[in-house]
């Protein structure tokens, strides 16, 4: 059977398996469960689907199926994504499981001992687990390795003591992975281990933390005497750096899609014409505004371009790389345009902050403008992705900076 | 780089290694010092023919080999890197492309071949002021009783001084026509332009120019055919702008891996290290729009329109900005003639005002996209 006749019967058998499994009151309904909210219980209909979608694997379609996934090539992967468009279906479980689907599960996928990935990869896959990660610190945010979070070897388990910061659903999370210092003694890219250990434990408290824009997912996480299990060191101790710069490839990756989602140019200009108006030509009534955001929309026609050229050259099995910085960085810069944009085309509408004198979406405008600043920062700033591009890839030499 | 066919990669490399033998822009020097009229060398111009790169988009029964946009892009490409000056673009490319799409039978059997062999420079004349403006052409091609009348001037026609024929756009009544002109006939007068850039435009001058009937080019009519000959010559001279600005941005990577100051290797700065990265960033976007526009004319992509003005929008801005920080970068020694940096910025901004710069397509990609 040819390749492409084998993917077609792939996606009828997908088709027949979805008009059995996928309950039809949830058609319509992705937003509710893929939105940003993440407090929609999973119960009922919502339930029955996410236990359907795990039993067959697809919650994490490309894992293999020993861990829980589908064993599913990248290509079957996207196909299966379009036969769930196409039916009105989604998948909930990469939300539902926080950091876990996009980052720790691949990450132990590599990394992670046979025992590691019988026991954590298959509740990630049956979206059971949501993961949080613990990275920065008060004094350790772009200069990551500078972190003071310490894990002591007590025998029969790790004693883990310090604060993270920015631990994305910390406060709703099961289990952490996180980045600590192992060898105070050593280097300090050399002391660093990545230990994953439960949140559910007497020694870990959290602390939400309100951002410009409001409230967010993010919070403060203290150790104190909390305890991480023997077993549970991903990748050999004080190799720690090693798994967390693999860990924050595949962040990049997972935030370089930002673009396309925010690229339905259509919309943006059709929104333009109607706050801004129009001239007897059909032209936006404000050239220096219709002239930025052409080029607004050419830049976000670029990066999507790029997404696809890199797929293309790839051949179908995209691989974690350093163009991921190139991506994030675009993708950010287009998304904060984009943003930017929004709010002004929106004039005194685009600075609502609630009440009913703000339609949603002129509320959504001004808090997804507030919390889109994040991106420059989080997952290795815009200045952290240039350093990685000039050494990594241009292959410039080392800064002689200190630090 | 797009995933190539396997003839793509042949081609792309016989180009890579003639370039480097037989055309590097040390012989650009050498043509700029000799003081050429023509603008090209005739011997680069022989081998060229004789490769049959002249031939990649004119049809099989025409005598080329009818390979497509994006393979002509990838020679057009190389050649940029080291500003390879020849008709090859004009006529091979442009020329061709207003032939297949515009011709009647009889002009193309009589000129394709000829464009393929090298016999015949075919190129187009279309502005007649200071910028690309092919909305606003005035020269009158007036009826008369065995053909056409033309008068009026055709400014910064590339290769406009060694062209055998020109395909000219004028006005007869209402309508937008394309002649082919002999570019020997009588009334025809042409100005080589001596320009910052050493490249062969002309300004050519039409006093009564009494042409045959058989000069119309058959779907010569409208505005619509004009847009997609002129969108195949904007995507191939993207093609040719990336070459240099790729180029560009390698001579300077290398200077900063090599010039020292204060002690250390410039490229060890920060603020170098990440105007480095921004440009190499902006690169790898740029080429993406590059290469969609030509694959967009190979598939017949209702795009074409869109992604050419993309195209050629997103290299003009990046070769204006790398041609600058090449300059910029190398201090002194970038500002000295013995260099070549400065044939890379004399070249950017003279292709830049080709067939529409960023200002004339970002406007165009807006009233594309209906606002």
């Amino acid at each position: 059977m040819t390749e492409h006749a084998a993917l077609e019967t792939f996606r009828s058998e997908v088709k027949t398996w979805l008009t059995q499994n996928f309950p039809k009151s949830l058609v319509g309904k992705a937003a509710l469960y893929m939105g940003f909210d993440h407090n929609v219980p999973m119960e009922g209909d919502a339930l029955r689907w996410r236990q359907a979608l795990a039993e067959r694997g697809f919650g994490a379609p490309t894992w293999p199926k020993a861990y829980g996934g589908a064993g599913l090539s990248a290509i079957e992967a996207r196909a299966l994504g379009e036969e769930l468009a196409a039916a009105g279906a989604f998948n909930p479980i990469p939300l539902l499981t926080g950091m876990g689907s996009t980052m720790v599960g691949p990450t132990v996928l590599e990394y992670g001992t046979e025992d590691q990935k019988l026991r954590h990869l298959s509740p990630i896959a049956r979206g059971e687990v949501r993961w949080c990660l613990g990275l920065s610190e008060p004094n350790a945010g772009s200069d990551l390795a500078a972190l003071a979070t310490k894990a002591v070897n007590k025998g029969d388990y790790w004693e883990v003591n310090g604060q993270k910061i920015w631990t994305s659903g910390a406060d709703i999370s099961q289990w952490c992975g996180a980045l600590v210092r192992t060898d105070s003694n050593a280097a300090k890219r050399d002391g660093l281990s990545f230990l994953l250990f439960t949140m559910d434990q007497p020694g870990v408290t959290t602390r939400p933390i309100r951002l410009i824009a409001g409230a967010s997912p993010f919070c403060e996480t203290f150790f104190n005497d909390a305890r991480g299990d023997k077993t549970d060191l991903l990748g050999p101790i004080n190799e720690g750096w090693t798994v967390v710069k693999r860990l924050l490839q595949h962040e990049r990756q997972s935030q370089t899609g930002a673009a396309p989602i925010a690229s339905t140019g259509a919309s943006l200009s059709q929104m333009a014409k109607q706050y801004v108006g129009v001239n007897d030509r059909g032209e936006l009534n404000d050239p220096d505004l219709r002239l930025r955001l052409a080029s607004h929309l050419m830049d976000a026609r670029t990066h999507s371009l790029t997404l696809q050229r890199i797929a293309a050259e790839a051949r179908g099995n995209p691989k974690v790389t350093a163009a991921a910085s190139i991506l994030k960085n675009s993708a950010t810069s287009v998304a904060q345009t984009r943003a930017e944009l929004t709010l002004e085309i929106m004039g005194h509408q685009g600075l609502g902050w609630e009440g009913s004198a703000f339609a949603t979406d002129e509320i959504e405008a001004v808090r997804g403008w507030l919390a889109g600043k994040a991106m420059s920062i989080y997952g290795g700033s815009y200045e952290v992705q240039n350093n990685i591009i000039s050494k990594n890839i241009l292959g410039l030499p080392e800064t002689t900076q200190k630090g | 780089m797009a995933v190539l066919t396997e003839e793509q990669t042949i081609l792309r490399d016989q180009a890579v290694s003639w370039v480097n033998a037989d055309a590097p822009v040390s012989a650009f020097r050498k043509l700029r010092d000799s003081g050429s009229i023509t603008g090209f060398a005739p011997d680069t111009w022989k081998s060229i023919c004789e490769m049959g790169w002249t031939g990649i988009v004119v049809p099989e029964a025409h005598g080329g080999s009818d390979l497509g946009y994006m393979t002509f892009g990838l020679l057009l490409e190389e050649l940029g890197k080291q500003l390879v000056a020849s008709p090859l673009y004009a006529s091979g490319l442009v020329g061709a492309t207003a032939l297949r799409f515009a011709g009647t039978d009889a002009q193309k059997q009589n000129c394709l071949p000829a464009i393929a062999s090298g016999e015949a420079i075919v190129t187009l004349a279309i502005d007649e002021g200071p910028r690309h403006a092919p909305d606003a052409i005035a020269m009158s091609a007036e009826k008369t009783g065995s053909g056409y009348r033309l008068n009026g001037t055709k400014s910064f026609v590339i290769e406009g001084g060694s062209a055998t024929h020109l395909i000219v756009a004028a006005r007869s009544g209402q309508d937008i026509v394309l002649l082919l002109v002999d570019a020997s006939a009588t009334g025809l007068s042409r100005e080589v332009l001596k320009t910052a850039d050493s490249r062969g435009y002309a300004n050519i001058t039409f006093k009564n120019v009494d042409v045959a009937a058989t000069a119309l080019m058959s779907a010569g009519h409208g505005k619509a055919t004009l847009d997609a000959i002129l969108d195949r010559a904007r995507a191939g001279i993207a093609s040719e702008m990336l070459g240099a600005a790729s180029a560009a941005f390698d001579m300077t990577l290398e200077y900063l891996k090599t010039r020292k100051q204060f002690g250390q290797l410039i490229g060890s700065f920060q603020a170098l290290g990440h105007r480095a990265a921004e440009l190499y960033t902006e690169m790898e976007l740029t080429r993406s729009a590059v290469e969609a526009a030509l694959q967009a004319i190979d598939a017949g992509s209702k795009d074409v329109p869109l992604l050419c003005s993309l195209s050629k929008y997103k290299v003009g801005a990046f070769l204006f900005r790398m041609s600058n920080q090449l300059i910029q970068i190398h201090g002194g020694i970038g500002m000295t003639d013995e260099f070549n940096a400065g044939f890379y910025l004399k070249r950017a901004r003279a292709v830049e005002a080709l067939y529409g710069g960023q200002g004339f397509h970002r406007d165009r990609y807006a009233r594309l996209s209906g606002f």
